[in-house]
């Protein structure tokens, strides 16, 4: 049981959830971050203020799964992701020690099991 | 010239001046409430780029039409295009306009805001992808070749009007001008590059429905502006500025509880522009009875055009074609139908005894449209040969606020580093603008 975290490009995230469905991956979190990932800075001026702004919008999934779910979720990520330009971001596998599902009480493998699979 | 009081100089009518003075600050404000409209209905990463758009409109086309397009639209009465006799505001003055009792200073200014109005109201058709350094320059070029030969057509003594065509405030020159012109800018722009593969969404619904609200506001000076006083055609266009859109917006809201059991808020501000654009040609000509049934009647199809354009594969972003161009098509024909003598002391429509009115109406609803699609879609594919219309791919997908305008609608400025001037020949170059 792992979690997997993609972190990928926001106009890239639709992409991403298709390929997720198709690969029947279910159960799925995501969220806006800010992120740099080397991509060239941007310089912005508002009247006499100029910034440069390194960080990038970029969206955050987090999806648990069960081992033999891992390799699928990553190729998914990875298809509905990728340009080949700087910055389309990173995926991280991270070992879970414990999950559950809190309307039944599951645990575990059980947990992250889609309900009907 | 020596300067007199307005009262002295001959012919000036000081109660129809102050309303027009009124009314041209009023119909320059919708710019920017169309601006709110349209930034409101895009993504928010492009709507400081959609807002600028409109904005822009009002820097371009206010000095073309200044230094020429004034000129060309109201000089002289050639059938087909004005004089050069007031080019750069040459004999402009504070002596009345022809068949007003205004200073022509002020008629200058107040067709001024109209032709600012209809070159922003094209923006529509190319947002979210079209190039600004190209859109400044097509917006320059089209308040030149485009709009003041319609508005001389429609409204500056040339064919249509001497010929009988009835267009109170711009069916002609202002709707179905920019409906055509932007179906003509999508076609040649071409579609967005996620355009029916993945939800394009409004970003902020309540900008969409305060720019219209504004709009509506903006409109009683549009169309009771046009009568170009306080007289009665002035009154009667005030009023069924109210009546028609109100109709309009009614039955818009019946049209969407048929359709999906949901009300929308998106839908409403649409019909209020709808609404507007409907009784903009026909204002000053058809009784307040005739207007509502306008209003009513007219939803029909400019809402049916809005739920099946997106089917198409014509990226015509904002629907102008729907809610200005074929409005203002329906607008103009309705005229033929049911406009009254009593109430507007120049013709009957085909209702009231004199079908001939709708053979007038019949001959703009045609001409615009042709001379609109054909002029923009030649002056878009000239100007494509001369310059990139729109930017590589990856551009669409970081936004053109940040591409176009290195700002951005809703900067959170976290992680913004100043750049000092000390430090500026350090800083980064910015993301290559293209």
């Amino acid at each position: 049981m792992k979690l997997v975290i993609g972190i990928v490009r926001p106009e890239k995230a639709n992409d991403v959830l298709e390929a997720l469905y198709r690969a029947e991956v279910r159960g799925i979190s995501m969220s806006r971050v800010q992120g740099h990932g080397g991509e060239l800075d941007r310089v912005e001026t508002y009247r006499g203020t100029t910034v440069k702004v390194d960080m990038n919008d970029k969206v955050r999934f987090e999806i648990g799964v069960s081992d033999n779910f891992v390799e699928p979720t990553i190729q998914a990520i990875c298809d509905g992701a990728r340009t080949g330009e700087v910055g389309d971001g990173k995926i991280f596998v991270v070992p879970v020690e414990r999950a559950v599902r809190i309307r039944t009480g599951e645990t575990d493998e059980a947990a992250v099991t889609p309900v009907g699979a | 010239m020596p300067a007199l009081p307005l009262a002295q100089v001959t012919g000036i009518d000081t109660g129809d001046t102050a309303w027009m003075l009124a009314a041209t600050a009023l119909v320059l404000m919708m710019t920017i409430a169309l601006g709110l409209f349209y930034a409101g209905l895009v993504r928010a990463k492009n709507a400081l780029n959609t807002f600028m758009m409109c904005v822009s409109a009002i820097g371009i086309a206010g000095l073309t039409w200044a230094l020429i397009g004034y000129s060309l639209a109201f000089d002289g009465s050639g059938d087909l295009i004005g004089g050069l006799h007031r080019v750069a505001l040459h004999d402009v003055t504070f002596a009345p306009r022809t068949g007003t009792k205004i200073p022509e200073l002020v008629f200058f200014a107040f067709q001024a805001t109209f032709c600012i109005i209809t070159v922003a109201l094209i923006a529509g058709a190319v947002v979210e992808r079209m190039r600004f350094r190209a859109w400044m320059v097509f917006a320059a070029l089209w308040s030149v070749l485009v709009y003041p030969v319609l508005a001389h057509w429609g409204f500056g003594n040339g064919w249509l009007m001497s010929g009988g065509t009835l267009d109170f405030a711009g069916g002609v020159a202002v709707e179905m001008a920019s409906g055509f012109s932007a179906f003509a800018a999508a076609i040649v722009i071409g579609a967005r590059k996620d355009y029916g593969r993945i939800g394009l969404l409004p970003h902020n619904s309540l900008l969409v429905l305060l720019g219209g609200g504004l709009l509506w506001f903006g409109w009683f000076g549009f169309n009771g502006g046009s009568g170009f006083g306080t007289g009665e055609p002035s009154v009667l266009a005030f009023t069924n500025t109210l009546l028609c859109p109100a109709a309009t917006l009614f039955t818009w809201m019946m049209l969407d509880l048929i359709r999906d059991k949901k009300v929308t808020a998106v839908g409403a501000a649409t019909a209020i522009v709808a609404g507007c654009v409907l009784i903009t040609p026909a204002g000053g000509f058809i009784s307040p009875g005739w207007a509502l049934v306008l209003g009513v009647l007219g939803t029909f199809p400019v809402y049916y055009l809005i739920v099946y354009r997106p089917r198409t594969r014509v990226d015509e972003t904002l629907d102008v074609l729907a809610a200005h161009g074929l409005a203002g098509f329906l607008g103009i024909l309705f005229i033929g139908f049911v406009a009254q003598q009593s109430w507007n002391g120049v013709s009957d429509g085909w209702f009231y005894g004199h079908i001939g009115q709708l053979g007038d109406q019949a001959l703009a609803a045609l001409a615009t449209p042709l001379y609109a699609f054909g002029a923009t879609f030649v002056l878009l594919k000239v100007l494509g040969a001369l310059m990139p219309l729109r930017g590589p791919e990856p551009d669409e997908a970081l936004g053109m606020d940040t591409i176009h305008h290195g700002e951005e609608a809703y900067p959170t400025g976290e992680g913004a580093i100043l750049v000092t001037p000390e430090d500026g020949g350090e800083a980064p170059a910015p993301v290559a603008q293209t």
